[in-house]
């Protein structure tokens, strides 16, 4: 049967793997391609590549540390931060990105997801989201998280999969960074809505909260960066234990 | 060296990155005399079916591997390619394969009925008919390849030389002689899948 996935993020900038907590009080960790390179030998499913600071900064993205890491890491790559438009998909895809994630560039332009899925494949088109809680309801954030849209998260998930993304990254902020578990309440929300698979981020800190999240059934698929830049959690030891508890992994 | 057919269906970069790695001379091409004059062919694919078999039929390429198969040549499809290497399809209509593998290639949507997702994306496990095919050189029953599809092939039973479990049996690996189809990517597969290339790489004719 299809296995569940354990992603690592590496939160790319000035070539760099940055992590913050909430969004702010960046850190600098490591290398972007020793990481993945770390990642694809401890058993990592895929990997999760985001310039955070080009929506904010208008930087582009770091092509050449993709073409590196795509030379000899033979895993998926989603590549996401800075996607506004089809030519920034192309230009990720040529340096061996698999699956280009869309966030604030889907909120400025919504008919960017429909227009990428149409060239691409909807395999190819990635809806992330940035969502917290404001006045009991899930908003849509943008710009790294930064500002309330005000738009409804779940119409917002829901118009995604129709427009054709193919799959959904759901990134909690009020859980991203505390450690204290994925945010199931949110995740089920948006999985019991849409068919396409969902990525759920945000809260990981310990092994235990990857098995609630896969025994609650609300995700295709755990992601996570600090937790694993810090070797807090080891990949491969987390996917031992997991499937030693009923998950399907590929170990 | 292999021969990569560039067709205009997909993007190629990571296909030709594992061969680098592999240390395996390859080259993306369209040239009908790059082909004819490769040792081994791999007929890559991402897209739809019914406008990846227009381009290798306007471009003559199909007329190539059709060819380059009946001569012996070893040929790899993967995925779409895969695919193309069926009698036919029905991805949105009916549409005429290359035929060198009997079968026909179905929207999993009309067979799948319970709750999974389709595109069946991600990490499955290989359930190989026959380990001793020397495409399986390197690699074990159970290993785990990535897949990303919504159409498989169906009425392929003599050709099956791995299956994944979706609901549905998914032809993983499939062959009729010297032409084999992964429809899963085997340079998106890891370790397992770069075995599987290097494995084709040693193929060698009886």
């Amino acid at each position: 049967m299809l296995a569940k996935r354990i992603i690592p993020c590496l939160d790319v900038r000035n070539g760099r793997v940055v992590k913050g907590v909430n969004f702010e009080g960046i850190k600098d960790v490591s290398s972007p391609v020793d990481l993945a390179r770390f990642y694809n030998k401890s058993g990592a499913d895929e990997l999760v590549f985001y310039d955070i600071t080009a929506s904010y900064e208008n930087r582009g993205l770091f092509t050449d540390v993709l073409k590196t890491v795509a030379s000899e890491i033979f895993i998926p790559l989603t590549v996401g931060g800075g996607i506004n438009t089809l030519d920034d998909f192309d230009r990720v895809l040529k340096c061996g990105a698999d699956k280009v994630s869309v966030n604030s560039g889907a909120i400025k332009n919504p008919a960017l997801i429909g227009e990428a899925a149409k060239k691409y494949g909807d395999q190819c088109v990635v809806l992330s989201m940035d969502i917290k809680r404001v006045d009991g309801k899930f908003h849509i954030f943008s710009t790294g998280g930064r500002v309330d849209t005000g738009i409804d998260a779940l119409q917002w998930a829901v118009n995604g999969e129709q427009s054709g993304a193919g799959e959904l990254v759901v990134n909690s902020i009020d859980t991203d960074g505390v450690k204290n578990g994925f945010d199931l309440e949110m995740l089920s929300e948006i999985q019991s809505r849409v068919k396409i698979p969902v990525i759920a981020s945000g809260g990981a800190g310990k092994r235990e909260d990857f098995l609630e999240l896969f025994k609650a059934g609300v995700a295709d698929a755990g992601l996570a960066a600090s937790v694993f830049h810090f070797k807090e959690i080891n990949i491969k030891e987390l996917k031992e234990y997991l499937k030693a508890n009923n998950i399907e992994m590929r170990v | 060296m292999i021969a990569i057919v560039d067709y205009g269906c997909g993007n190629l970069y990571s296909l030709q990155c594992s061969l680098n790695f592999l240390k395996l001379e390859s080259q993306i091409t369209s040239d009908p005399e790059v082909i004819k004059n490769a040792d081994k062919i791999i007929l890559p694919g991402v897209g739809a079916f019914g406008d990846a078999v227009k381009l290798l039929n306007n471009s003559g390429l199909a007329e190539v591997v059709k060819k380059e198969a009946a001569k012996g040549k070893y040929i790899l499809g993967i995925c779409l390619g895969m695919q193309l290497l069926f009698d036919k399809s029905y991805e949105y209509g009916e549409h005429q394969g290359l035929g060198l593998i009997k079968g026909e290639v179905c929207p999993l949507s009309g067979d799948i009925k319970g709750n999974l997702k389709i595109p069946h994306m991600g990490w499955n496990s290989l359930n190989i008919k026959d380990l001793s095919d020397p495409i399986f050189k390197y690699v074990k029953q159970g290993d785990f390849v990535y897949y990303v599809h919504s159409f498989y092939a169906k009425n392929c039973e003599k050709s099956l030389l791995a299956t994944s479990d979706y609901e549905v049996t998914v032809p993983g690996l499939v062959k009729n002689k010297n032409v084999y189809g992964a429809q899963f990517h085997p340079e998106k597969s890891g370790d397992v899948g770069l075995n599987l290339l290097k494995a084709f790489a040693e193929l060698e004719d009886n």
